[in-house]
């Protein structure tokens, strides 16, 4: 049994997207209410029919949605573990719940907040543990510190130059430029990426996502109830998670084999992805990767298959990842380095706006779009989206 | 990269919390003494420590006397503050330490008391201990010439 092509993303909704505390005085219930309820006007669905939620990195309070949008009764409510990595595989969670008859119109939801306590140094706000004591004495504040980390030892173990690391970082800028909802619009130069302060170097100010606020919201469905609503179904071509144990908690452990440290732990999953969706990375038309920290894109296009393992900083030199004239447009609404950070859900709305063919940036004839969830502690995860033959 | 001397990360922030599977290698530090855990039974390093091993499911674990020398697998150069009680700490140098006398496994740990700009991967260091505002003592390291 899979659920390859058996359901569909019938709605996405999103608030609008803020810097850092700037939703304020809104509550982080109500950013997530108000995405649900974009997403199911979308579909042409009413709240009411919702009856299930799959959620990651733990999700939301279930009985506290249903109660504030009057939603009767739910069959199913689950989340991915683990913490940023899963978005991508929470749509794949809504589908098996629907594939398996255990819910009918499944909501997938993220949302961020950053009033009193901001994500650039979320490592340093966790309660002590008995194996929190063996990273939190180095002084690995944030995730930008222990990803720093990773990108020397790939720059050491691959000749990955800050060049390359500015590509990322230029080309998500591009595309953020004149995007209506791009949170970064002025034009970023070389010369202002190399001026940049070293946040962790080898990371500069520009190797580091945004710090925003908002949510985003989607709503999962059979593919034939899709084929009757308000909008064309986009079609969940495949939806996985999970990953290696070789890459494991990665950051809290730190003792990944070489060749698994200077990846993105991603190989695992992406094989499972293609191979379910009977497809291969030539199939792509455009990516949504994961870009919290611009190396650990490098090594998710390797893992993803569209380099050889090592090759992805010549790659994005290339110009391969651009909008105009990439061969794979990659985060064509600036990403999360330059559009808005969602905890992953942004590159989800983004492939379902490129499927239906309504991005601002729009890739022509966009047949299959990859997201990826990025990489974290497991499960790390992964998604493609269709467009109905 | 500058010349300035790396020191010791903030402090303040740090609260020892041990079960019994990590506390031999905090005891061992308290005495200045560097150790990982090993598998007794098929003599396989493993960090941090686990309730079992990962190769043969043993519980029994030996916690040998190290060298306290190591190879820097990697490092980072932090010289902004994220947060006020950073900033009397800059710049530190977090690191991943290889311990060669322990099967290459690494250490999450710092690099102190030598200017930035002479630390690179691969080059050997050697432990020094540094006592936490909790009491407890942890391991770190310095170039070793």
């Amino acid at each position: 049994m899979s659920i390859r092509n058996k359901t569909a993303i019938a709605g996405v909704g999103a608030t609008p997207f803020y810097k850092r505390g700037k939703s304020d005085p809104q509550s982080l219930n109500e950013l997530v209410c108000k995405a649900i309820i974009a997403a199911i006007d979308d579909s042409g669905l009413s709240v009411r029919d919702i009856d299930g939620f799959a959620y990651y990195s733990g999700g939301f309070d279930t009985p506290y949605l249903m109660e504030t949008l009057g939603i009767p009764e739910v069959t199913y409510t689950a989340s991915l573990s683990g913490a940023g990595g899963g978005s991508a595989g929470s749509i794949g969670l809504a589908s098996s719940a629907i594939v398996s008859g255990q819910a009918s119109a499944v909501i997938c939801v993220g949302a961020l907040q950053q009033t009193n306590q901001r994500f650039g140094s979320i490592t340093s706000a966790y309660e002590h543990t008995p194996e929190t004591a063996f990273f939190s004495p180095s002084g690995l504040v944030g995730p930008g510190h222990m990803f720093a980390l990773l990108a020397r030892r790939q720059m050491h173990t691959y000749g990955t130059t800050r060049e390359q690391f500015a590509a990322v970082a230029l080309a998500a800028r591009e595309n953020a430029l004149n995007h209506p909802e791009a949170l970064m619009r002025k034009p970023l130069t070389l010369q202002d990426y190399f001026s940049a302060p070293m946040l962790a170097d080898p990371l500069c100010l520009y190797d580091f996502c945004l710090e925003s606020d908002g949510a985003i919201a989607l709503l999962v469905t059979s593919e034939e109830r899709a084929k009757d609503l308000k909008n064309p179904p986009v079609r969940i071509v495949s939806s996985v998670h999970g990953g290696s144990r070789d890459w494991g908690r990665s950051l809290y452990w730190m003792n990944m084999p070489d060749e698994t440290f200077v990846s993105s732990g991603n190989k695992a999953i992406a094989n499972k992805l293609y191979n379910d969706a009977g497809l291969t990375p030539s199939d792509i038309d455009t990516a949504q990767i994961y870009d919290h920290f611009t190396p650990m894109v490098i090594a998710q296009l390797e893992d993803f298959g569209f380099c050889a393992q090592g090759e992805g900083g010549p790659f994005v030199e290339s110009g391969a990842i651009k909008f105009d004239g990439g061969s794979l447009p990659i985060n064509t609404d600036g990403g999360q380095l330059s559009g808005a950070y969602i905890w992953g859900l942004t590159h989800v709305r983004e492939a379902v706006h490129q499927i239906r063919g309504t991005a601002f940036h729009q890739v022509p004839n966009c047949q299959f779009a990859l997201v990826t969830g990025g990489p974290s502690s497991l499960p790390v995860s992964g998604l493609i989206l269709g467009k109905q033959p | 990269m500058t010349d300035e001397i790396a020191k010791h990360p903030p402090s303040q922030l740090f609260q020892l919390v041990t079960d019994q599977w990590t506390a031999p290698f905090w005891e061992a530090a308290q005495q200045r003494r560097l150790t990982v855990a090993c598998c007794s039974e098929c003599n396989i390093y493993r960090m941090p420590p686990t309730p079992f091993c990962p190769h043969c499911l043993s519980q029994k674990i030996d916690w040998p006397t190290l060298s306290g020398v190591g190879i820097i697998y990697s490092f980072t150069i932090v010289s902004k503050a994220i947060f006020p009680e950073m900033e009397a700490s800059l710049p530190y140098v977090p690191c991943l330490i290889t311990l060669p006398d322990a099967g290459n496994i690494r250490l999450i740990s710092n690099i102190v008391d030598v200017p930035v700009n002479r630390i690179a991967i691969g080059a050997s260091v050697k432990v020094i201990w540094a006592s936490m505002p909790d009491g407890s003592v942890v391991p770190r390291f310095t170039l070793k010439d």
